[in-house]
């Protein structure tokens, strides 16, 4: 059987290639299958999980509805439990028993690179946008992988230099020990440097933590205006809560490096107020994105977070693409994704890249007061726009190999 | 003045923080000595039982208006009576086994017990005030200490000494050792053994929610808060000697210490030294710093 299905995939490939046949013929077995692969329980289950879900069945509701495809769809979802090797078999498993076509979501950097891979060798694509870490757009970047929402380079550059420029120069850093706290800490002192600030030094605490008081106090001694925090989810909500209880905050200020909406709502606007964090996406900020976000509200009784909403716009484009291709072969699909800009609530004139990076702009947020807060989930302020151009990594700096062709 | 580089006030916050979390170390401890002693279970849902404390805390406030003070009473008896149902529908079915079939049966229970918060709460949790009249702290000098670190530490205390001194210094007490060394022979005496059981089950138990009550203010209140500390507190226990009172009590305020220094000057390895110390004690002391050999 493989040999015959291999080579019916090729022609399909090759026949998908040829403009001129009818579309509908050239979708696999007439079905898109979206697969949505996330944390469903664990740490990041808030921040994607079963919001990742719903945003995914309400991009394929609101395709079907607008753009009256003649090809069916379909999603199935399940718990990778942020574990590659869990991550890398359901994909396996899905693309083969299953055929499935994309795979959505990939929270946790592990899952994605995992899934990236296996994805990119029996030619069906990822829609990444929970995971963070540069390297999906670079050292490890393929031609069938998207990058949506943020990525640990854009996060930094907003939160970082503004701060900076508000005079916060002198910084010191609580940083998770393993390579996301590492990467993210670098990636953020550099441009703390760059922009004319001063690292006074840092401290590694294990991961996860609870209790944070004594790396607290280091970073209370150190006398930094600025008390980075390069870590994520609970570590982070546990070092704001007790950064307030010593004393800590408003004296020094905290930047949170990597903070989600669910992250503030979890805390409350006491613990968090005047705090910086960089967004890919605001429910907030004008009208359409309100609009988007209070349907999601509806089913969700929560905000969507940037990865939820940006699972919504990545799923939104890539079935816009196969519709415009005709057919759900990977590469002529990601032809389409690169070629049509992105414009939804999401994203204005976001392009995709040769590396998967879809570039777009990114919002410097400052946590209002509980006083300026008017009414559930109205949280932040959007101090700045990043164009996307300064938000991600330039061109020139990229070692992704599709870069350079 | 330093200390081996580090400045003295520096070090002297570090203490003190250490002593804060030797203070929940040793209330959860103390517990699962308690249940170890006279139930001979090992009560792996104990980090649940803490976490539901937390929860039961925060429940309280948000959805019935009970303050802090009134939670603090309150929850660990509910929780306490939740703690005498799982031991007279299930626990008292294991005693006659191996240790390991309670822990098993323990473990699967906190899995369940936390999958259900989880389901209903999410995982970021919720935040939980310091209460009013706690709120603020006091200027030590070298360190700003949080008035309600002081009274976590002064509360703990009490009951650690409290618990110990009911255990070891009254007739209530010298039942349940009684009951430790020979139960056929108490029960010959006409002290009803199983309902002592099913109540000491139950007031180890409710220590786990005390404790729980008592980190709702400084952790977030989350579904995993416990998981992340019963594997430290295990280790606690085997080090003092499993089922000792005192054992419990000493080690656990010693190794919040031990843990705090070990912040300052290698923060790397704070998560393991207490294993590392566990791993020491158990090739030179099987029996933990305080147990006895049987």
């Amino acid at each position: 059987m493989k040999p015959r299905t291999l080579a019916s995939a090729i022609a399909a490939a090759a026949l998908a290639a040829q403009p001129m046949l009818a579309q509908s013929a050239t979708i696999s077995d007439g079905v898109v299958k979206l697969g949505v692969l996330t944390d469903m329980s664990g740490t990041y289950s808030d921040l994607a999980g079963p919001g990742a879900v719903e945003a995914t069945r309400m991009a394929i509701e609101d395709f079907i509805a607008n753009e009256k495809p003649d090809f069916k769809i379909e999603m199935v979802s399940a718990d990778h439990q942020n574990k590659a090797d869990i991550s890398a078999n359901k994909a396996r498993e899905w693309i083969d028993t299953q055929k499935v076509d994309a795979i959505v979501d990939l929270v946790t950097t592990s899952t994605a690179l995992a899934v990236m891979k296996v994805a990119n060798e029996k030619n069906r694509i990822s829609l990444v946008t929970g995971a963070g870490s540069t390297p999906i757009t670079n050292e490890q970047c393929n031609d069938t992988t998207v990058h949506w929402a943020y990525d640990t380079y854009s996060l930094p550059v907003g939160t970082a230099k503004a701060v900076v420029q508000q005079g916060g120069k002198n910084w010191y850093f609580i940083t998770a020990d393993y390579a996301f706290g590492h990467s993210l800490e670098k990636n953020t002192a550099d441009v703390v440097k760059k922009s004319g600030g001063k690292v006074l030094g840092s401290v590694r605490h294990p991961f996860p933590g609870s209790d944070f008081s004594s790396f607290l106090l280091s970073a209370q001694a150190s006398g930094a205006q600025v008390i980075g925090l390069a870590n994520a989810g609970n570590d982070t909500i546990n070092s704001i809560k007790q950064a307030r209880e010593f004393g800590i905050t408003p004296k020094q200020s905290l930047a949170g490096l990597l903070m989600f909406i669910s992250d503030v709502h979890s805390l409350g606007l006491d613990a968090t107020a005047g705090m910086y964090l960089t967004t890919g996406f605001y429910w907030d900020r004008d009208d359409e994105t309100r609009a988007w976000s209070k349907r999601y509200f509806d089913k969700m009784k929560r905000m969507p977070t940037m990865v939820q909403a940006g699972d919504y716009s990545v799923v939104y484009h890539y079935l816009k693409a196969v519709k415009s291709a005709g057919t759900d072969e990977a590469k002529a699909v990601m032809a389409k994704m690169r070629e049509t800009p992105v414009n939804d609530f999401f994203a204005k004139n976001g392009q995709v890249r040769a590396d998967g990076r879809m570039v777009h702009d990114m919002y410097l947020a400052q946590v209002k007061k509980p006083s300026e807060s008017k009414y559930p989930w109205d949280y932040y302020h959007i101090r700045q726009v990043i164009p996307g151009a300064e938000a991600f990594i330039p061109p020139a700096e990229s070692t992704c190999p599709l870069m350079k062709k | 003045m330093d200390i081996f580089g580090i400045p003295i006030q520096a070090l002297m916050g570090q203490l003190l923080i250490g002593l804060i979390n030797g203070s929940f170390y040793a209330i959860l401890s103390l517990g699962l000595a308690i249940i170890f002693g006279l139930l001979n279970i090992i009560n792996f849902s104990h980090g649940a039982l803490y976490m539901m404390g937390a929860f039961g805390a925060w429940i309280g406030l948000t959805y019935l208006g009970i303050n802090y003070w009134v939670a603090l009473v309150a929850v660990p008896v509910v929780v306490g009576i939740f703690g005498m149902i799982i031991e007279r529908t299930m626990l008292k079915h294991l005693y006659r086994l191996d240790h390991l079939y309670g822990l098993l049966l323990t473990f699967g229970l906190a899995l369940i017990i936390e999958g259900l918060f989880r389901y209903r709460f999410g995982i970021s949790g919720e935040s939980y005030p310091v209460p009013e009249l706690l709120s603020g702290g006091f200027n030590l000098g070298f360190m700003f200490l949080p008035k309600y670190r002081a009274w976590v530490i002064a509360v703990s205390l009490v009951v650690c000494f409290g618990s110990w001194y009911i255990i070891e210094r009254t007739k209530l007490g010298s039942y349940l050792r009684a009951g430790t060394e020979n139960p056929q022979l108490l029960q010959a005496f006409g002290i009803n053994v199983p309902l002592m059981i099913t109540l000491t089950y139950g007031f180890g138990v409710a220590l786990a929610a005390f404790a729980g009550v008592l980190a709702a203010p400084v952790f977030q209140v989350n579904p995993v808060m416990g998981s992340n500390l019963i594997i430290v507190v295990f280790a606690v226990v085997v080090i003092g000697g499993m089922g000792s009172i005192m054992g419990s009590i000493v080690t656990g305020l010693g190794l919040g210490l031990v843990e705090g220094l070990t912040r300052v000057f290698y923060p790397e390895a704070s998560a393991v030294v207490i294993f590392v110390i566990m791993g020491i004690v158990l090739l030179l002391r099987p029996a933990g710093l305080f147990g006895r050999e049987r």
